[in-house]
């Protein structure tokens, strides 16, 4: 049986300018005539990158996307993950024509509907059913469309009540919702949603997903859907594409990419600890790495909450025998505030063959799902200001993730934080 | 299998590239956006859309006092109130189509930035709201001019019947002007302040306050090369009975409109497909 596909992208690219618009345009364009009246390339093109965010910029331009190809099937649901800027939302914006690209081309079989935003062009002074009718038409329904489900609408989003109230009286969720209720039901061939079920309550998003599951499911629809919510992804998507600085570096079953998105994505951001410049302290023993183990002693940088964690410090020599050291090491969260603090003196005494590694077990590090960072402080005798010898914030960095995947994102409990048992490995391997 | 691609997305359309057919399909939205002009510009006010009749007569009023009794411009024996009412109605029209055109793409930025529909529905239902005021305005000129007709104070003509075409022309104008303006804006955000004052200069170029020929010779060819001119006298000799109307400064109007307007659509048909980026 032959595939039939509903959108087809081939070499896709869009260039972005980066800096100011419009500071030196007029002379630009009058430089980029003159250029093209020659019969000359276009002058200003010619120094297109990557689109690196943690790099300084060469030229003028960037490419938000770069020689994308993909296909979708239709009745397919495309997961589209990533992280900010890697080109997801351009991706979606060239799809649905909001801007055009800079080569390439996409065809699309059927109307294209995008939910790029809930509730676009619904105007506070109007009515919820003006509004239904307005926001249903920018949307790309027409009259009888709307008013064959307008009662439908009314009633997946709750608001039989208001229906001729302005909305501006609305909750921002009831807005949410409505805006929601009319995308839901329209009819396109092809639907493209960027992360609009971020807002809203729990009730609400379950009731989102089944509908978008309904769409896809039984309608036959094709949905490309973008969000970082990895748990409404896996639950709702068949394939993913993953994007990277505008490249697709992953694509195929959604659980695949999945997996390579959460493994490359932390290492990616932080700077090796050897070569980071913002340590203080005297530097005679300093520290070189920072190693996470699970209780397989497989190395990881991310686990479950309650998991056994070790904890390897290498250190850029051997530890003489006399050298008494003291280590300090806390966990921090994102905005460096300190949630659990070991102090550990005279290190090297307590076990037999120091070498240049050191070892710690937490049998079960007990944060809630976050990013948290490992600072320390390194010092001979006692840690002190005078004795230190090196000292890192936020040297590294570690996920703690949910155990299961609440599609609902119920946070978990907090736990205590203060205390949680920590023990010297003497022998690791 | 069929290879039959509904939409094909590309780098470059060609300038002549016009989409009539979905421009034809998103009509619904047309008329509500037009909906939604009028029924929101005057929720939650008192007086509502007689808001829509305070405007010309006020202007009207401070005309007659300044143009009329304090500098004594002549209007050619026409009834000062009739006079300057004519010509603030089709003006107001013209300039509000303009500068509401000209907005298109810095005004409508969030929606357009989120959403995929052509982009012309939105100043089309702008010269169509526009309309709408007109009337409502016009209905305020009916009943000034036939309390001046049953003093036998004005002689209307069978010119009358020109009136649609003039509002074409007047409509097609505002729409080629702020078209190309709109599509300008988004890259050069100087032309704004050009455009704020250039449409009150503009007015002063037109016979408005003044009729034409109380313009001294050598500059009436001036005066004539804007084609709202044209408009303007066809207008008052019409109605009123007294101006100057001649067929070439007509057809004179209408080409220039044609220019502008087909000018303008291809601009802002060009413009539609990058503009977000540089908006």
């Amino acid at each position: 049986m032959q595939k039939n596909i509903a959108i087809k992208v081939e070499n896709l690219s869009k260039l972005y300018r980066l800096g100011e618009v419009g500071s030196k345009t007029l002379g630009e364009d009058l430089n980029r005539f003159y250029a093209k009246l020659r019969g000359k390339e276009d002058p200003y093109s010619l120094i297109g990158q990557a689109n690196d965010r943690t790099s300084e910029a060469k030229g003028d331009f960037v490419w938000a996307l770069k020689d994308i190809n993909f296909e979708v099937e239709q009745g397919e649901v495309l997961g589209i993950i990533g992280k900010n800027g890697s080109g997801k939302s351009t991706l979606l914006k060239l799809i649905s024509q909001i801007t055009s690209p800079t080569t390439g081309r996409i065809k699309a079989k059927g109307r294209i509907a995008s939910l790029l935003e809930v509730g676009t062009g619904m105007h506070p002074e109007m009515t919820a059913r003006e509004n239904i009718f307005l926001n249903g038409a920018i949307l790309g329904m027409n009259k009888k469309e709307i008013k064959a489900k307008f009662d439908e609408i009314i009633d997946f989003a709750g608001c039989q009540l208001y229906v001729d109230t302005p909305i501006k009286r609305f909750s921002s969720g009831m807005r949410v919702r409505l805006g929601f209720a009319v995308a839901a039901f329209l009819e396109p061939e092809i639907l493209i949603v960027d992360e609009v079920l971020a807002v809203g309550d729990a009730e609400f998003q379950k009731k989102a997903i089944g509908k978008m599951k309904d769409i896809s499911s039984g309608g036959g629809r094709t949905v490309l859907f973008v969000s970082h919510n990895m748990a409404s992804v896996k639950s709702l998507c068949d394939k993913g594409l993953l994007l990277e600085e505008g490249r697709i570096t992953a694509y195929g079953e959604i659980d695949d990419v999945l997996d390579k998105y959460l493994l490359t994505t932390v290492f990616d951001e932080q700077i090796k600890i050897a070569e980071r410049t913002d340590r203080e302290g005297s530097g005679k023993l300093k520290v070189n790495d920072i190693t996470f183990f699970n209780k397989n002693k497989e190395q990881i940088d991310k686990l479950f909450i309650g998991d056994t964690l070790y904890i390897c410090f290498e250190f850029d020599r051997k530890i003489k025998e006399d050298e008494k050291i003291a280590l300090a090491f806390s966990i921090v969260d994102k905005y460096n505030k300190q949630l659990v603090l070991w102090v550990t003196d005279e290190l090297c005494q307590q076990i037999s063959n120091c070498t240049s590694k050191l070892y710690f077990k937490i049998d079960s590090f007990n944060l809630r799902a976050s990013t948290y960072y490992i600072s320390y402080q390194l010092a001979f005798d006692k840690i002190s200001k005078d004795t230190e010898s090196d000292k890192l914030q936020k040297a590294k960095q570690i996920q703690v993730i949910n155990k299961k995947n609440n599609d609902n994102g119920i946070i978990p409990r907090e736990l205590s934080l203060s205390y949680m048992p920590i023990e010297i490995i003497e022998k690791f391997e | 299998m069929s290879k039959q691609w509904d939409i094909i997305i590309q780098p470059k359309r060609s300038v002549l590239d016009i989409n009539l057919k979905q421009l034809y399909n998103y009509k619904d939205l047309l008329f509500l956006f037009v909906k939604r002009d009028v029924i929101t510009i005057y929720k939650q006010t008192i007086l509502g859309p007689i808001w829509f009749f305070v405007q010309p007569i006020l202007t009207m009023v401070i005309y007659v006092f300044v143009f009329g009794k304090i500098a004594n411009i002549s209007t050619d024996g026409i009834p000062q109130p009739l006079f300057y009412l004519s010509g603030i109605i089709i003006w107001n029209y013209f300039s509000s189509c303009f500068s509401l055109t000209a907005n298109t793409f810095t005004g409508n930025a969030g929606i357009f930035g989120k959403v995929f529909f052509p982009r012309l529905i939105v100043p089309l239902s702008q010269i169509i709201s526009n309309l709408i005021k007109f009337f409502i305005q016009f209905l305020l000129f009916l009943t000034v001019f036939f309390y001046y007709l049953s003093n036998n104070t004005v002689n209307p003509s069978y010119l009358i019947i020109l009136l649609p075409l003039l509002l074409l022309i007047i409509a097609g104008l505002g729409l080629g002007f702020g078209l190309i303006f709109s599509s300008l804006t988004t890259k050069y955000k100087d032309l704004k302040f050009l455009m704020q004052f250039g449409v009150q200069l503009l007015m002063y170029a037109t016979p408005i306050i003044y009729p034409l020929s109380t313009i001294p010779e050598k500059y009436q060819f001036w005066i004539k090369l804007n084609p709202i001119t044209h408009i303007i006298e066809t207008f008052k000799t019409a109605f009123l009975g007294s101006g100057q109307l001649s067929t070439n400064g007509l057809i004179y109007a209408c080409v220039f409109t044609l220019i502008t307007l087909t000018l303008g659509v291809l601009i802002f048909n060009k413009t539609e497909q990058k503009f977000m980026d540089t908006v």
